[in-house]
């Protein structure tokens, strides 16, 4: 819905230039979290972005933590791939920036 | 001079001194961020307010400008349990700006460039307790802190300040925006310690 509003009004902002500043840190910082929902590493996993169809390593996202939860966005489009949020019950995961998760797995 | 919501009176004896249940004092001002910090030229920045039947209110940077802009000192709570007492501001009140606006809508979704939401009854942007924030500290707001303008509306958690902010849809029905759709509490009252869904 943003996606489309952006564009018809073409007022996208320039984001923060690759190479620039660093207020993320790389999908890795997932693993700790991850590690309390998913019983394999999944930042070895491959994910594949919703809004651009790019497909890499969790450990390759851009995750933003001085925030109320993980924020992962796509190193390509930087649009959110995943967000966490661990509540004092629940671990909230939200997936809905990221179309498939293929996890390495031993052969069966 | 403060500016205290009404809800406030006879929790706050003290206005400005009086931490939420959970909150500690900081004195500088943390910033949080979700995603890159979006740069956006004033000359092609855009305030709108859109309604229920898709009328379309806008808004440039000079059209901002020559609104009536007040400067209220109020204090932050951020949902990560810092609070900041006797921040100023200057803006325009949401009153100003939805004098014209015919709604029947009663919630708000805000939305920033950068692609944020968040999500709040349309109430609690009337009342003196809603800005479109141009300065922080007497200059102009940083982009760190939401700059070109950002939404304060600090009687609740600070994330429903959206930084950035672009526009603000009005809804018959409450749509819950970028954190309030992933575990936090869809109103955010720091006051009765609204942090999370249940709470
Ligand atoms: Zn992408």
């Amino acid at each position: 819905m943003h996606d489309t509003d952006r564009a018809a009004t073409g007022t996208a902002p320039p984001q923060d230039a690759p190479g620039g500043a660093t207020d993320f840190l790389d999908g890795n910082a997932l693993a700790g979290v991850l590690a309390e929902l998913f019983a394999v590493d999944v930042t070895t996993a491959t994910s594949r972005c919703a809004h651009c169809g790019s497909s890499g390593h969790l450990a390759a996202l851009r995750v933003y933590g001085r925030a109320p939860g993980l924020v992962a966005r796509c190193p390509h489009c930087s649009e959110v791939v995943l967000r966490l949020v661990r509540t004092p019950q629940d671990m909230w995961l939200d997936m809905r920036g990221c179309t498939a998760l293929a996890v390495p797995m031993a052969p069966a | 001079m403060a500016v205290i919501s009404r809800g406030f009176h006879g929790r706050r004896p003290e206005p400005g001194r009086t931490l939420p249940p959970g909150q500690y004092e900081t004195r500088d001002f943390p910033v949080l961020s979700a995603g890159p910090t979006p740069r956006v030229d004033r000359d092609r920045w855009q305030f709108t307010i859109t309604t229920e039947t898709g009328a379309r209110h806008a808004w440039s940077w000079p059209d901002l400008m020559a609104l009536p802009s007040e400067s209220p000192t109020v204090d932050l709570h951020c949902v990560t349990k810092w609070s900041k007492f006797g921040t100023t501001w200057g803006g325009v009140s949401l009153d100003t700006l939805l004098a014209d606006v015919e709604t029947e809508a009663g919630y708000a979704l805000v939305d920033s460039y950068g692609g944020y939401t968040t999500n709040l009854p349309l109430a609690d942007l009337r009342g003196g307790r809603a800005w479109i924030a141009h300065t922080y500290d007497g200059a102009d707001l940083a982009p760190e802190h939401g700059g070109p303008a950002r939404l304060l509306v600090p009687h609740l958690y600070l994330w429903k300040s959206a930084k950035w902010v672009r526009g603000i849809r009005l809804l018959t029905r409450d749509e819950p925006g970028f954190w309030e759709s992933a575990g936090y509490h869809s109103y955010g009252d720091p006051w009765r310690e609204q942090r999370y869904q249940g709470d």
